[in-house]
């Protein structure tokens, strides 16, 4: 692609300073995160981050344990990403290679709408409709629970793991498929046996990416799990995730509190979690050259 | 990279960043410094009035001083929140005409005061009062205040505990940023610690809203809500002690003491309201302040 070159300069340095803004900007995050983060390291101590209990406005003593906003984070993101990779998988086999150009026409479009929807309207779908639904499937005493955070996020996840899984898919060389028919093996052997196993790598990444969706989505967690902060695996239970505390904690916080540099840890834990997931996928991306 | 991550923390960091240029930086809220009117010094003229204090205040404040600007266009009046605490040494560094408090002057502070020459006057301007509501098919119909903090610190479990059905208790509270889960945690909680299994609603409309659609569930929220929303949840009555009556929570119970989970809403001033708080301070306590006091979700004082 290189040799089409920009005989314009000034164009390129235009493009070039706008590609690496991003660079920048994750610098300086990372930075900032830090710079407000360390008093905490500094003042309780680091050992605080594994209190067992986020507690941070307390008469008695604050508590500012992680471990309960990991847990929960954790139970949410697999739950989503159970619900997430079949349907994605199924639904991207589907489009790459069984659709008809017209299907192919009208599924695309809904896809791409339903990765479009902001997550605070479907934050309101699922307080409205999800969680009276999942209270009343499950018999719940309240349908505020990891679960419905969970099929809400999976809603948001799919759109982002269909559209990369197919690209794998469509990227498999026809030469594989042509061979695996005329050595007499239905399309269905075809497809299970020879396309999705040369497509994986890149259905794998595209599984990351959508887990580093679901982990940093706030506003359908903070308005759908019930937000206690308990360390459980139950999918029935109330969670409280990285997230979720973030975003209902920051807004009234003492400035340079330690309950203040207690949320800069609980940002920059998450953001090394989405970045490791992100590298991860990249990586598994590069190497089977199947980078975009 | 999720760019999504970048897109939530780089606001807050700006946030962050515009703060810590603030002086007052002991309970600053990106709510608080509400200048209801243009800013302008104190005392530097004879219509200009300062009000500083609780947060719990600002809107009510506020609203009170659009109205009085209206009636009185050459009123000049700031409105800055901050907290109570705030508020009453802004008093007595005599930086602000009129405190704004949602708790009564400490022993500390009066003392604070007097050393500075400042004598602080309190009149009482309106009142807030939090409601227990559950769901309308919860047969329950009183609670103690004690019972009602057991529910909440988690050492009740179960509704049959208090009287009702043998079935799980779901608290419900409202986030730790919000000043009515202080106010309940210190007043009904007995400034023990929330049980870890309490639900935190991001706000007082998912608080209704989640109260409404579970059966087993119990939370909290203003008188003025609650009263707004009788038809979907039920209040509580709360009886102060075992042996007391139960009352019911409304604005004739609240104005006249008898309902527990209530607090005071204060102006101090330095002796006797001066020339421009004294007619501000009166339109506060007229018919028509107190009428805004009801609009904002606050009870009147009488």
């Amino acid at each position: 692609m290189n040799e089409l070159g920009f005989s314009d300069k000034a164009m390129r340095l235009l493009l070039l300073g706008a590609a690496s803004m991003s660079i920048l900007i994750v610098l300086l995050i990372f930075l900032f995160l830090g710079k407000e983060a360390i008093p905490f390291a500094e003042k309780p101590g680091l050992l605080a981050l594994l209190d067992s209990r986020w507690i941070p406005v307390s008469f008695q003593q604050p508590r500012f344990g992680l471990l309960p906003l990991l847990a929960g984070s954790t139970l949410i993101t697999v739950l989503a990403t159970i619900f997430t990779v079949p349907l994605s998988i199924c639904g991207a086999m589907y489009i790459a290679d069984l659709a008809s150009p017209l299907e192919r026409e009208i599924l695309k479009p809904f896809i791409e709408i339903l990765a479009a929807i902001p997550s605070v309207v479907l934050g309101f779908f699922g307080l409205l409709v999800v969680a009276p639904f999942i209270k009343e499937l499950f018999h719940l005493p309240s349908g505020l629970s990891a679960l419905t955070g969970a099929v809400l996020l999976a809603l948001m996840a799919v759109p982002t793991v269909i559209s990369i899984s197919e690209d794998a898919i469509r990227s498999v060389p026809l030469a594989y498929k042509k061979a695996s028919l005329a050595l007499g093996a239905s399309q269905l052997q075809t497809m299970l046996r020879v396309t999705v196993p040369a497509a994986l790598p890149g259905i794998v990444a595209a599984v990351m990416l959508g887990m580093g969706r679901i982990i940093g989505e706030t506003m359908v967690v903070l308005m759908v799990t019930g937000n206690a902060g308990i360390i459980t695996w139950q999918p029935a239970e109330s969670v409280r995730t990285m997230t979720a505390t973030i975003a209902a904690e920051m807004g009234e916080v003492p400035f340079g509190s330690v309950h203040y540099s207690a949320l800069f840890w609980v940002g920059l834990v998450l953001l090394l979690i989405t970045f490791g997931l992100n590298v991860i996928a990249q990586r598994v991306l590069k190497k089977y050259g199947m980078m975009q | 990279m999720n760019p999504f991550i970048s897109f939530i923390l780089l606001p807050l960091l700006m946030l962050s960043a515009c703060r810590s240029e603030q002086p007052n930086s002991s309970a600053p809220s990106p709510s608080s410094p509400t200048p209801a009117a243009v800013q302008s010094p104190p005392k530097s003229d004879g219509n200009a009035l300062t009000i500083k204090g609780s947060d719990t205040m600002v809107h009510l404040v506020s609203s009170w001083a659009e109205q009085y600007m209206k009636v009185s266009p050459t009123a000049q009046l700031s409105v800055t929140g901050g907290g109570s605490g705030t508020g009453f040494a802004a008093l007595i560094n005599g930086t602000t005409d009129i405190c704004a408090a949602s708790r009564p002057i400490q022993a500390k502070e009066v003392s604070q005061a007097k050393e500075k020459g400042i004598t602080p006057k309190e009149i009482a301007v309106a009142r807030d009062a939090i409601v227990v509501i559950v769901h309308p098919k919860n047969p329950l119909t009183a609670l103690t205040m004690q019972q009602t903090g057991d529910i909440f610190t988690g050492k009740f479990t179960l509704w049959d505990q208090v009287g009702g059905a043998k079935k799980a208790i779901i608290p419900l509270s409202r986030e730790s940023s919000s000043g009515t889960y202080v106010f309940f945690q210190e007043h009904v909680l007995k400034k023990a610690d929330y049980t870890v299994y309490a639900r935190l609603m991001p706000g007082t409309s998912a608080m209704a809203q989640s109260v409404a659609a579970d059966e087993t569930s119990i939370g909290y929220t203003g008188l003025g809500y609650a009263l707004e929303m009788k038809d979907s949840v039920k209040m509580l009555s709360i009886k102060k002690d075992e042996a007391a009556l139960a009352v019911v929570p409304s604005e004739e119970t609240v104005a006249s003491g008898a309902y527990p989970i209530s607090r005071e809403l204060y102006f101090y001033t330095n002796g006797e309201p001066g020339e421009t708080s004294k007619p501000f301070i009166a339109f506060c306590l007229s018919e028509t302040g107190q009428q805004i006091v009801r609009e904002t979700g606050y009870v009147a004082v009488h």
